[in-house]
């Protein structure tokens, strides 16, 4: 599934309303978002977006090319799959069924999620992890019946050329 | 030396070299509005501020001058969005500074508030919010870089009541020059990759029909003279777009005028046959290209434009050249002369005389004017042409009057077109004239109008005579949204739907009067010389002719939308091959 969306990282000028274009460019081209994560980055002047972008709505570099032309956009990386680290967060909270606690506890440890909070019937666990993972993950857990659940979208970094 | 906002906004369009604003006061912009009694700078007090975004306009293609609009806040700032996007989609270099509700109000549904940089992002190259008062020199200085360079455009600054008001502590501040910008984000690259250009020399060189594919990006980056120097080099012909219309002169053997929807069949055809477009500075618009499927489709692609996001959006190309397209022409016809010197001129003859056998074929025609018949809007367009000036700096509003003036007029030179290509607004005409008139005094400057634009935006007329700016205005009154009747005519069955607006109402001649201007009526084809030399003759105030012109009229040829080019419908006299 992920192999048809493009992870773009793009170092924009911190300034007021600067998410507001980028996604707004989005809307009014037809380029559909996969996922948006937005972050600080060590020099308070600039943030960092990491957008993972639907292949099949537009060609990469028309998006690439548009994005550009927006005056707060500083730089844009294309990360491929090949070349990048790619981590997302989940957080669920999931059914606690009675006489399948073992079960669950066991599908949560295989996975090396951590779980967050217990209560009777409930139970929140976490996992970061390369997005297909939490895919995997997150299909173990419907199995028991998810309450709610929160994905971060896909924060990503090249891999470091030896 | 201490400063505030206001002085400092007007001190720093003065810095620009701002002579002349278009605008009209309010609640928000109403402290700025003092310091300007005591500027250098000339304001422009509009009906409408629809009016004043196009008049800069207008003013910004006369002169290659970025335009400037000062207006209020909330309704004032909605009635720039359509000049706004107006100049986005045809690249115009305007400033426009609206006031907004005072700093601690914004985001309070306050008395008009609207959110202006929100409702503008999408129109405009670039927009501010002034947040601090000393933020003003800086950010004047940004914007009027941004709509000056790269690709030219819109911007707008959004600046609160309270950071112009003088009375307030907090719009003070110290006084200071601004050197540079701090704008990591925007480069605008001028000069061709020089392979790239090589690359381009080698495909004219192995290209067998060849052809100039010219669009506004020449007139922006006043090319003109390049242009000519690299057609007459090569020899080849050059297409000029509807936005390119004066960039290369109609008398000149190589010109074959405009492609497209409405273009001339040699155009058009010369395009579609074509096995190389050297692109320049045109982007392959819809209005051009027919169905992309089927546009040119043998040709190879050179496309040069300052905007790499137009390369491969429409048309994938086999070469493409970012950079300034004056300096791109520049480095190109260096190039080719150096390949010339141990290459053989290749032997374009057999294309040219396939091109000259088109021309004669297929001139532009319109059927003869019959008694009892309106005036035929080609034959009003061609006096004008043959009576004014060569010079004569024409603005035009949309619809059929549009595509004729654009097809009839003969442009000899660079920026006396001046119409609204991309968004096609009806209502640019009559302002976009009096700010071109504005930018050149010198110059005659005619408006060639529809019934349905001139009722929109024709109240700036008042202006027009108050300021003193004696434009003339051709009301082409054919009684019809024109262009939308022909359309239902052709494809909906001749079920006429809306369109009848009817020419006696309003009585343009009155309405003109009314306004200060003088007003003409013009019925019969012996009554158009005459009226046209009265109008050129009046100088003190502006002239509106009512030309009344045939209803029932047609634009030819005609390339239905969605459909081939291949397919272009040409006059019926011509019959169709
Ligand atoms: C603001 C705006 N509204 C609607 C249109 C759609 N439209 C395009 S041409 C046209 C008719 C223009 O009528 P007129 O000014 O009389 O010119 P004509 O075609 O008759 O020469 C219309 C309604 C438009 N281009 N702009
Ligand atoms: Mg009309």
């Amino acid at each position: 599934m992920v192999e048809q969306f493009h992870t773009l990282v793009v170092r924009v000028e911190n300034k007021p309303g600067v998410l507001a274009r980028v996604s707004g460019l989005f809307a009014r081209r037809g380029f559909n978002i996969q996922s948006l994560a937005v972050a600080p980055t060590d020099n308070e002047l600039f943030s960092r977006l990491t957008i993972v972008v639907d292949a099949e709505s537009a060609p990469l570099d028309q998006v690439v090319k548009q994005l550009d032309k927006l005056i707060n956009v500083v730089r844009i990386q294309e990360l491929s799959q090949r070349d990048s680290v790619n981590r997302e967060l989940i957080l669920a909270t999931v059914k606690l069924i009675e006489g399948k606690e073992d079960n669950i506890m066991r599908d949560i440890e295989s996975f090396d999620a951590n779980v967050l909070s217990v209560g009777e019937k409930k139970i929140m666990v976490s996992l970061s992890g390369p997005p297909e993972v939490i895919d995997e993950f997150e299909t173990v857990l419907e199995k028991y019946g998810i309450v709610e659940v929160q994905r971060t979208g896909i924060v990503a970094l090249a891999t470091i050329a030896r | 030396m201490k400063t505030n906002g206001g002085k400092a906004l007007m001190d720093s369009l003065e810095a620009q070299g701002v002579e002349i604003v278009f605008g009209l006061p309010g609640g928000a912009i109403l402290p700025a509005y003092d310091p300007l009694l005591d500027s250098s700078i000339r304001h422009v007090l509009v009906r409408h501020e629809q009016g004043a975004g196009h008049m800069a306009e207008g003013y910004a293609h006369a002169t290659g001058l970025p335009g400037v609009a000062i207006v209020t806040s909330g309704p004032a700032a909605t009635n720039m969005v359509t000049p706004l996007a107006d100049a986005m989609l045809d690249s115009v270099p305007l400033v426009c500074i609206t006031g907004q509700v005072a700093s601690g109000a914004i985001g309070s549904d306050a008395f008009q508030e609207c959110d202006t940089t929100g409702i503008t992002m999408a129109v405009t190259k670039h927009n501010f919010l002034v947040t601090d008062a000393s933020e003003i020199p800086q950010v004047i200085h940004d914007a009027f870089y941004i709509a000056t360079t790269g690709r030219p455009g819109p911007v707008l600054v959004d600046i609160p009541k309270d950071l112009v008001d003088a009375n307030n502590p907090a719009s003070h501040f110290d006084d200071y020059k601004p050197s540079g910008h701090d704008l990591p984000g925007y480069n605008p690259i001028q000069d061709p990759d020089p392979q790239e250009v090589l690359k381009a020399a080698h495909l004219i060189l192995q290209s067998k029909r060849p052809i100039i594919y010219s669009g506004g990006g020449i007139l922006k980056a006043r090319a003109a003279d390049e242009l000519r120097e690299l057609a007459e080099l090569l020899d080849v012909h050059v297409i000029t777009t509807l936005m390119n219309r004066g960039g290369f002169p109609d008398d000149h053997p190589l010109a074959l005028g405009m492609p497209g929807m409405h273009g001339n069949y040699t155009a058009v055809t010369a395009i579609q046959q074509s096995d190389l477009l050297i692109t320049l500075g045109a982007r392959f618009d819809d209005r051009v290209t027919g169905k992309v499927d089927e546009f040119a489709p043998d040709a190879k692609v050179i496309h040069a434009d300052i905007d790499p996001a137009e390369f491969n959006k429409v048309r994938s190309a086999n070469v493409s050249i970012q950079g300034d397209v004056g300096h791109t022409i520049i480095e190109l016809i260096k190039a080719l002369k150096q390949l010339l010197e141990n290459h053989e001129r290749p032997d374009w003859s057999e294309w040219k005389s396939q091109i000259s056998g088109w021309k004669e074929r297929f001139p532009l025609v319109y059927d003869e004017w019959q008694e009892g018949e309106g005036l035929k809007p080609q034959y009003v367009i061609e006096q004008l042409r043959d009576n004014t000036p060569d010079d004569t700096i024409v603005a035009s509003g949309v619809g059929q009057h549009q595509m004729w003036a654009s097809q009839f007029w003969k442009f000899n030179h660079p920026y006396t077109w001046i119409n609204s290509g991309g968004l096609g607004t009806m209502g640019f005409a009559v302002p976009a004239a009096i700010g071109a008139k504005a930018g050149k005094p010198d110059r005659m400057v005619w408006a060639i109008d529809g019934d349905g634009c001139f009722q929109m935006t024709n109240q700036e007329l008042v202006t027009a005579r108050l300021e003193k700016f004696p434009v003339k205005i051709a009301v082409l009154n054919n009684g019809y949204l024109g262009m939308v009747r022909q359309w239902q005519e052709l494809f909906y069955d001749e079920r006429y739907s809306e369109v009848h607006l009817q020419s006696d109402l309003p009585d343009y001649k009155k309405l003109a009067e009314a306004m200060g201007c003088v007003g003409i009526r013009v019925e019969s084809p012996e009554e158009v010389q005459p009226a046209i030399d009265q109008a050129n003759e009046i100088n003190d105030r502006p002239v509106v002719i009512d030309f009344r012109t045939e209803a029932s009229e047609n634009v030819y040829p005609m390339v239905p939308a969605g459909k081939s080019n291949s397919d272009v419908i040409v006059h019926p006299s011509q019959g169709n091959n």
